[in-house]
């Protein structure tokens, strides 16, 4: 099934490239056999990964000569560490936890920034008055923990707030029940995923939904402490290899397609993520698709994917100096090696550019979606 | 007829017994010196059974199929899964088990790591498993080897301790009549191991459950009834009754491998009386 739909996928593709539309590099082997590349994501198929699926479904990946499997994840999948172990090409991580295991001896290289911003909130309810980081001194403040939460911590700290005495941490589940049981009062979520929850459970006292109205949210991009999430990561040893080199350019250069397709077509990229099986709603994955689009386009500078200093910096300097509730830091040191290379990512811009690809998506304006009750 | 009626009473207290703690127990659970000691009962942490009906009867997603459709079709993916790796860690269980019995210093060797095996946690183990998925194997098949991997060492440490217990007079009088080992095994040991071996391979019938669903949900396979759980349980702020059908369908499961493999004995151990047996 998921075969037969592949092959079509890259029929159609090599079809299109018969119409010459676009001049792209003929794949490799003129028989047309395709590279098997194999993409570990963090989790199952959802829009947070709708890019590469769109790439793949839509045959970008083939035209580039590629036969992309994207890997889902599962609960102990680690995706950076798959890479470095060799069971995967590339995987998509976020940075401080990749940063992490690079610091343990994985071999890898962030080649591509897809998501330039951080989507992490902290929500507390509109009524508890909390509004900034600083307003959660004294209350009960859910984290995920496991690497999940120092965008929290060092909001916290930024703010004057020590995470170990002024305020009570609870360990928080993926789901959002604590705060609506009023257990919590701010918890963790996630923009794409955990708030949209929130807004897709029935208030019990009025028997509607509730609305963004009931919330607050804390953005830690506007309190200053957000770290770089879902990134592209190569083998940094296999990056000196011509072929590998070749191929994490080529691959990247289909990424972009990709997510400049759901860009443009988020309902589409949302239909596909529905036919590939995912449990959560129609309605739930737009949203979804949508805060992802908010998180990349528009990108500033070169285009997307391009690893921005600034960020990075500040990326490296929190896993440095925050301590979560356990006084551990992400990193102990500065990263060492090829931690990061937009080498890359500007040759796949360039191609992608020139194949007439609006790269930077200075005009994306984010849609207005409503969401129904379950996600559905 | 009367174990399907016991059966039948078990499952309906059950039932009474949920409907029964959320309305006599407190909505927002009972703490005691800041401890929970006893969970909330309101609807978004215990829905009412009927709404998990309900629930089961509705689509899925809109438009999509019934959720207990969904759940039946996940529930009978893992069930293959469960039944291919019952089957490999119990052949693999009693090959061990016979080497160990021929072979003393196998005994001394490779029992300890037998038990060893079983204390490496499954996180460790599964991602590297999962690995397997896609080159060596499919990937339920990698899920097959975490069920069999857990079904194998009840199989194995109670087979050998069947093996071993014919008494020293009935091995001798096999010896007198110059029956080699296979003879001795065939004839002897193996119809004395009997009763130790249903009782191991019930336990591995519910480690194999166990396996085969821990196992989807840390590796992420996708299309048994473990996948369905942490898929549906990240919908439990919205849809709370939707993870209990996945609970459901995974109950469901166990009690019917539990019945399956009870099935395999009747015609081998009806005429036999029951031992106790202790297994380790």
């Amino acid at each position: 099934m998921k075969i037969s739909r592949i092959l079509l996928a890259s029929v159609l593709a090599l079809t299109a490239c018969g119409t010459a539309d676009t001049p792209t590099t003929p794949a490799p082997g003129a028989g047309g056999a395709l590279t098997p590349v194999k993409v570990q994501l963090q989790w199952v198929y959802q829009a947070q990964f709708a890019g590469y699926m769109a790439a793949r479904d839509q045959g970008y990946y083939s035209e580039q000569g590629l036969d992309v499997s994207l890997l889902e994840g599962g609960v102990d999948i680690v995706p950076q560490t798959a890479l470095a172990q060799g069971r995967a090409d590339y995987a998509i991580a976020w940075v401080p936890k990749a940063l992490a295991s690079r610091e343990q001896g994985a071999g890898i290289t962030d080649v591509g920034q897809i998501f330039a911003r951080s989507g992490t909130y902290q929500v507390a309810w509109k009524d508890s008055g909390i509004t900034k980081a600083a307003d959660l001194a004294g209350k009960k403040v859910g984290n995920w923990g496991f690497g999940n939460e120092y965008e929290l911590f060092a909001g916290m700290t930024k703010a004057g707030i020590d995470p170990g005495k002024d305020v009570t941490l609870v360990q928080q589940q993926f789901d959002m029940q604590a705060l609506l049981k009023r257990e919590i009062d701010a918890a963790q979520a996630m923009s794409y995923n955990e708030y949209a929850q929130l807004l897709e459970a029935k208030n019990p006292a009025t028997g509607q939904l509730y609305t963004a109205d009931d919330f607050a949210v804390i953005d830690w991009k506007t309190e200053g402490s957000s770290m770089l999430q879902d990134a592209v990561w190569a083998n940094t040893e296999k990056l000196g290899d011509p072929a590998y080199q070749q191929q994490t350019v080529k691959f990247l250069t289909a990424t972009i397609k990709g997510w400049a397709f759901c860009r443009d077509n988020a309902e589409k990229c949302r239909d596909l993520v529905v036919a590939s099986g995912s449990k959560l709603g129609r309605s739930h994955q737009l949203w979804q698709m949508n805060e992802v689009n908010k998180l990349i386009w528009p990108a500033a500078g070169a285009g997307i994917g391009v690893i921005d200093e600034a960020a990075w910096k500040q990326t490296v300097d929190i896993s440095m100096t925050t301590k979560n509730q356990t006084g551990d830091t992400v990193l102990t040191k500065a990263p060492e090696g090829l931690a990061y290379t937009n080498d890359y990512i500007n040759q796949a811009i360039a191609q992608a550019r020139a194949a007439g690809v609006d790269v930077t998506g200075t005009a994306f304006r984010p849609v207005t979606v409503t969401l129904a009750e379950g996600g559905s | 007829m009367r174990r399907v009626l016991s059966v039948l009473a078990g499952l309906m207290a059950a039932a009474w017994s949920w409907e029964a703690y959320k309305a006599a127990g407190n909505p927002e659970g009972t703490v005691l010196f800041g401890v929970r000691v006893l969970p909330r009962a309101d609807d978004l942490s215990m829905p009412h059974l009927w709404t998990i009906v309900q629930r089961l009867a509705g689509p899925e997603t809109t438009g999509g199929r019934p959720v207990w459709l969904v759940v039946l079709d996940a529930c009978l993916f893992t069930l293959g899964v469960t039944a291919a790796g019952f089957a490999a860690g119990s052949v693999v269980g009693l090959i061990l088990a016979a080497a160990m019995q021929r072979f003393r210093i196998v005994e001394r060797g490779l029992l300890p790591y037998v038990i060893l095996s079983q204390t490496v946690p499954l996180v460790a183990l599964a991602p590297l498993i999962a690995g397997w998925g896609g080159t060596l194997m499919p990937a339920w098949a990698t899920v097959a080897v975490i069920a069999a991997y857990l079904a194998f060492f009840p199989v194995a440490v109670g087979m050998l301790r069947g093996l071993q217990s014919p008494s020293a007079s009935g091995v001798e009088l096999m010896r007198s009549y110059a029956a080699g080992w296979w003879r001795t095994l065939v004839k002897l040991r193996l119809p004395a191991a009997l009763p130790y071996l249903f009782p191991a391979l019930r336990l591995a019938g519910a480690a194999a459950v166990v396996g085969a669903v821990v196992g989807e949900i840390s590796t992420g396979t996708r299309g048994g009834i473990g996948r369905l759980i942490i898929e549906y349980s990240r919908e439990a702020t919205s849809d709370p009754a939707k993870v209990y059908t996945a609970m459901l369908g995974a109950a469901l499961l166990g009690l019917l491998v539990a019945g399956a493999v009870s099935l395999l004995e009747l015609p081998l151990m009806r005429h036999r009386r029951h031992v106790e047996v202790v297994t380790l």
